[in-house]
C-alpha cells in the first residue's frame, strides 16, 4: 500500500509526491488490492465522529449537494461557511424525544416579589385613603432622590421607587411616627436598605424577653454560691482574682444613641427585620475592627477584639457611628426647645430639638462657603459608647444591697476614678469638626455651576466616604451609600494581644534560689565540723569538771 | 463602558449609590462624541470619576483599532473640556504607588516625597532638588494601576485575530445566567499574567481566540469581588473589593456590559483584614 505521505504544508517533504509521481508509482497496483485501498478509504470516511455523531463521507456529500443546488459565486472562498451551515442545519434537524422543562429562573421569584410592592392590598376602602391623604410619616423619596440626583448621588429611579413603596409597607405595619431612608450599604453577597424609624412615643414593644433573661441569670448567681459554700471545706485550686471591667449599661430606647430604631432588608420586596438596641460595648468594639458586611443579619463577626454580637449588632453600631458623625442640618433649622426651668444640671448636654418655625434658609452659595452654616444634629458618642456619660463605679441602690447580702471575700479596691467625658454640645457647627490629617472633614459643592438659581448645595464627608447632605431653601436631607467604614490615610492595625498576665505574684518563698557549688557545700561542712569539734571541747571540759566534782 | 451606552449603563449601575448628575450627563454625550472626532478613537469609554478633596476627575479613555493596545486617556474637571494625560510609564506607577492620601482635586498640585529610601537619597545628591510627583502623573499611574488589577469584560466579548490584534467579537450574545455568576467567566482586559503557568491539560481546553487573557479565579486574595445579581435579577453585578469604586455590569444574555469607577483613587490595603 501506498505509505502517508506529508500532508501539513510545514511537514518536510510537502508538495514533491504529485499524484502519479510518487516513488510507489511505479508499482503497478494490484487491482483487487487497489479495491481494498478504496473500500478502507471510504470505510474511514464512514466513520463517525464520536463527539457529533457525522461522519465525513456524509457531510461531504451533503455540502456538495447544498454547492451544486444553489451554485454561489466564489464557492471555493467561502467553503468553510458552507460547511458549518451544513452542519448547524443537520443539528436543527435532530429530534430529541425528551423535552427541555421551562427553566424557572431565580430571576422570576424576585420579579413576583417586586411586583407585590405595587399591588394595593386587599380590603382597603375609602376611609383609608383619605387617612393616607393626610399627614403620613412617610417621606417623599422620590423628592429627595431628586435633589441628590442633582449631585450625582442616588439610585436609579426605579430602585428609589421600589424602596418607596417598601416604606409604605413598613409603616402601615409598624406604628411609626416619623420615617426616613437613611441610605444603603453594600455588603458582600447582598446589600442593606436601611429605613430610621420613631415609634409613637408609648407604642414601643417592650423588650421583656431580655428582662425575663436577666431575672433567671440572677437566680442561677445565687444557686452557684449555696455550691460555693459548701466547696469551701475542701481544697480548692485558688480563684482568679480578674475582676472584669464593669459593663457600662446601654441607652435606653429613644435616648442617645438608640434615639432610632432601624429596619433593615436586603432588597425592597424582601420583609423588614428590626435592628436591636446598641449597646456601649458593641461601639467601642466596632470602633477597633473593619470588617466587610456579608448581607446575612445572622453571620457571625470574626474579629480581634471579638465582637460582642453578630452582624445585625455591627451594623446597628456602624449606622449609630456613621448617624453621629455626619447627619447634619442647616443652621437655624432646629433649635433648643426653651424649658422654664433652665437652672436645671444638664450633664453632657441637651439632647432634644425642635423645628424653628421663623427659620429663614441661606442662599445656596452661603451654605457652599462656610462649613459653619451646618450644624450636627445628632449627638455624637463618647469614647465610653455612649452619648450621655455614665460613671459605672457609682453604684446604684440596688447593687449596694446586694453587695451587703455576698459575702465579703473580694478584697477592697480603690474604685479608680474615671474622668467624665465631654462631647461636642448638639447642634455644634461642622466648621468645629477636624479634619484628617490635612483634609476637612467635609466637602461642599454646588450641584451646579452654570445655573446657580437653582443649584443645590451638596456636601459630602471626608471620614466616612459615601455619607451626603443637601440643602436647597427649607428643604434638606442626609444619606450613606457605601461600604459601611471610616476612612482613614493609614492602613488598618489590628488590636495586639494584650500582654501575658502574670501566673502568680512572685515571692521569696516561690522564687528559686541557686543551688550552692560543690567548693561551697564543702567549705559549710568544713565549718560547721569546727563549730562541733569546738562544742566538743567545750562539753569535755564540762564533763571533766562535772567527774571531778563527782569524784569528790 | 462605553460611550454609546452611557445613560442606560448609568442605570444599571448605580446600585452602589455614585452616579453622575443630569448635567454631566447630558454634557457628556456630545462631549465624548467630540472627542472621538478630534482625535480619531474608533471607540470611546467613560471610564469613570475619581474624588478628590475640592474637585473631581472625569476620566475618559480612546481606543484604537487593536482594543488591547495601550489606552490613550484624557481627564476632564466638568466634562465640558478635556485633556490628555501623559502616558504612563513604569517609575510613574511605583512612584505614585508610594504616595498615600487623597487626590487633590487640582491637577497641577505637586506631592512631597514623605518616605525616602535609599535610592531617593542618591537621586537627591544627584538632582539637588526634592522628587516631586504631580496630580496628573499620579492620576494617570492610578487610572492604569486600576484598568490593570480590576478592569475585567465577559469571556468571548472580545476576540484575538490570528494577527494578534484584538477586536470586538460580533458573535458575542452575552453569558447565560448561570454563567454569568462565575467568577472564571470574566476576564482581566489586560496582558495577561497567569496564562503561561496553565498546565498543559488546562490550555488544551481553552480557545486561543477568546481565552487569551486571565480569568478572575485566582486573584489573590480570594473573594475580592463580590457577584451580586441586582434590579430583581435581570443586572449581575460585580464590584472590586480591591479598589473600592469599581463596579462592573452586565446583562445576561445581552451585548450589555461595562465597567465604570466611582471613587476616591485608593487601593483598599485593609482588604486581608475585611474579609
Amino acid at each position: 500500500e501506498r505509505g502517508h505521505g506529508p500532508y501539513q504544508p510545514h511537514e518536510p517533504g510537502y508538495g514533491l509526491y504529485q499524484p502519479g509521481y510518487t516513488p510507489y508509482d511505479d508499482q503497478i497496483p494490484d487491482p483487487k488490492s487497489q479495491m481494498l485501498a478504496i473500500q478502507n478509504a471510504k470505510a474511514y470516511l464512514l466513520k463517525c465522529s464520536t463527539t457529533s455523531g457525522l461522519n465525513l463521507y456524509d457531510h461531504l456529500a451533503n455540502m456538495l449537494t447544498k454547492i451544486l443546488d444553489e451554485q454561489p459565486t466564489n464557492a471555493v472562498d467561502i467553503i468553510e461557511n458552507i460547511s458549518k451551515d451544513v452542519k448547524w442545519a443537520q443539528f436543527q434537524k435532530k429530534m430529541d424525544t425528551l423535552r427541555n422543562e421551562h427553566e424557572i429562573l431565580p430571576t422570576f421569584e424576585a420579579a413576583e416579589k417586586r411586583k407585590a410592592l405595587f399591588l394595593k392590598a386587599n380590603g382597603e376602602g375609602d376611609e383609608e385613603l383619605e387617612e393616607e391623604i393626610g399627614e403620613t410619616p412617610l417621606p417623599n423619596v422620590m423628592e429627595t432622590a431628586f435633589y441628590f440626583e442633582q449631585a450625582g448621588i442616588g439610585l436609579s429611579k426605579d430602585e428609589s421607587y421600589h424602596i418607596f413603596l417598601a416604606l409604605k409597607k413598613l409603616i402601615s405595619v409598624q406604628p411609626i411616627q416619623t420615617c426616613r431612608f437613611w441610605g444603603k450599604i453594600l455588603g458582600l453577597e447582598m446589600n442593606y436598605i436601611i429605613a430610621e424609624v420613631q415609634y409613637h412615643e408609648g407604642e414601643e414593644e417592650e423588650e421583656t424577653e431580655e428582662e425575663a433573661v436577666t431575672e433567671e441569670g440572677g437566680k442561677g448567681v445565687g444557686e452557684v454560691e449555696d455550691e460555693e459554700e459548701e466547696k469551701e471545706k475542701e481544697d480548692e485550686p485558688p480563684k482568679s482574682t480578674y475582676k472584669p471591667p464593669p459593663v457600662i449599661p446601654k441607652e435606653e430606647n429613644g435616648t442617645g444613641a438608640n434615639k432610632y430604631v432601624y429596619f433593615v432588608c436586603n432588597e425592597p420586596g424582601k420583609p423588614w427585620v428590626k435592628l436591636p438596641p446598641v449597646t456601649p460595648a458593641q461601639i467601642v468594639c466596632a470602633r477597633k475592627i473593619k470588617k466587610f458586611f456579608t448581607g446575612r443579619l445572622d453571620a457571625p463577626v470574626v474579629s480581634f477584639p471579638p465582637f460582642p454580637g453578630n452582624e445585625a449588632n455591627y451594623l446597628r453600631a456602624q449606622i449609630a457611628r456613621i448617624s453621629a458623625g455626619t447627619q447634619i442640618s442647616p443652621i437655624g433649622f432646629y433649635q433648643f426647645a426653651e424649658e422654664e426651668d433652665e437652672e436645671e444640671e444638664v450633664d453632657g448636654g441637651r439632647d432634644t430639638y425642635e423645628e424653628n418655625p421663623d427659620f429663614q434658609p441661606l442662599s445656596v452659595a452661603e451654605m457652599v462657603d462656610s462649613l459653619s452654616a451646618w450644624v450636627h444634629n445628632v449627638q455624637s458618642i463618647l469614647k465610653q459608647g455612649r452619648c450621655v456619660w455614665l460613671n459605672p463605679l457609682q453604684k446604684t441602690e440596688e447593687e449596694e444591697e446586694n453587695e451587703e447580702e455576698e459575702k465579703a471575700e473580694e478584697p477592697d479596691e480603690l474604685p479608680q476614678e474615671l474622668q467624665q467625658e465631654i462631647g461636642p454640645p448638639l447642634l455644634t457647627p461642622l466648621s468645629e469638626d477636624e479634619g484628617i490629617q490635612n483634609i476637612p472633614a467635609w466637602t461642599a459643592q454646588p450641584s451646579t455651576n452654570l445655573i446657580p438659581q437653582y443649584a443645590v448645595a451638596v456636601l459630602q464627608s471626608n471620614r466616612w466616604p459615601g455619607a451626603y447632605a443637601f440643602a436647597s431653601g427649607k428643604k434638606f436631607d442626609n444619606i450613606y451609600f457605601g461600604w459601611g467604614h471610616k476612612y482613614s490615610p493609614e492602613n488598618h492595625a489590628p488590636a495586639l494581644p494584650p500582654p501575658v498576665q502574670a501566673e502568680y505574684p512572685s515571692g521569696p518563698e516561690i522564687t528559686e534560689t541557686r543551688d550552692p557549688t560543690v567548693e561551697e557545700e564543702l567549705a559549710f561542712k568544713a565549718a560547721r565540723e569546727e563549730a562541733l569539734a569546738t562544742a566538743e571541747e567545750e562539753e569535755d571540759e564540762e564533763g571533766a569538771e562535772e567527774d571531778e566534782e563527782e569524784d569528790d | 463602558m462605553d460611550a454609546s451606552s452611557l445613560p442606560a449603563a448609568l442605570e444599571l449601575v448605580s446600585g452602589g449609590g455614585a452616579g453622575l448628575s443630569p448635567e454631566k450627563r447630558a454634557v457628556l454625550g456630545s462631549s465624548l462624541l467630540l472627542l472621538q472626532r478630534d482625535y480619531r478613537f474608533e471607540r470611546v469609554w467613560f471610564w469613570g470619576c475619581i474624588q478628590g478633596v475640592c474637585g473631581a476627575y472625569y476620566i475618559a479613555q480612546g481606543l484604537g483599532p487593536d482594543r488591547a493596545a495601550p489606552r490613550s486617556r484624557l481627564y476632564s474637571l466638568n466634562c465640558v473640556e478635556w485633556s490628555l494625560l501623559p502616558p504612563v510609564t513604569e517609575e510613574m506607577v511605583t512612584q505614585a504607588g508610594r504616595l498615600k492620601g487623597r487626590f487633590q482635586g487640582d491637577p497641577s498640585f505637586e506631592y512631597e516625597y514623605t518616605e525616602r529610601n535609599a535610592e531617593d537619597a542618591e537621586r537627591l545628591f544627584e538632582d539637588g532638588k526634592e522628587p516631586m510627583i504631580k496630580e496628573e502623573a499620579r492620576l494617570v499611574a492610578t487610572i492604569e494601576q486600576i484598568d490593570r488589577a480590576v478592569g475585567i469584560v465577559p469571556r468571548g466579548a472580545f476576540v484575538k485575530t490570528p494577527l494578534g490584534s484584538v477586536s470586538e467579537n460580533r458573535n458575542f450574545e452575552g453569558l447565560s445566567l448561570t454563567e454569568a455568576k462565575r467568577l472564571s467567566s470574566y476576564f482581566h482586559f489586560t496582558e495577561p499574567v497567569d496564562l503561561k503557568n496553565k498546565t498543559l491539560l488546562e490550555k488544551a481546553d481553552l480557545d486561543p481566540s477568546t481565552d487569551f487573557l486571565d480569568s478572575l479565579e485566582h486573584d489573590i486574595p480570594q473573594g475580592s469581588w463580590t457577584v451580586q445579581l441586582e434590579k430583581g435579577g435581570t443586572v449581575v453585578v460585580l464590584r472590586s473589593l480591591l479598589w473600592l469604586g469599581l463596579t462592573f455590569y452586565h446583562v445576561p444574555m445581552t451585548k450589555q456590559y461595562g465597567y465604570v469607577y466611582f471613587g476616591n483613587g485608593e487601593k483598599n490595603l485593609d482588604l486581608p483584614f475585611m474579609l
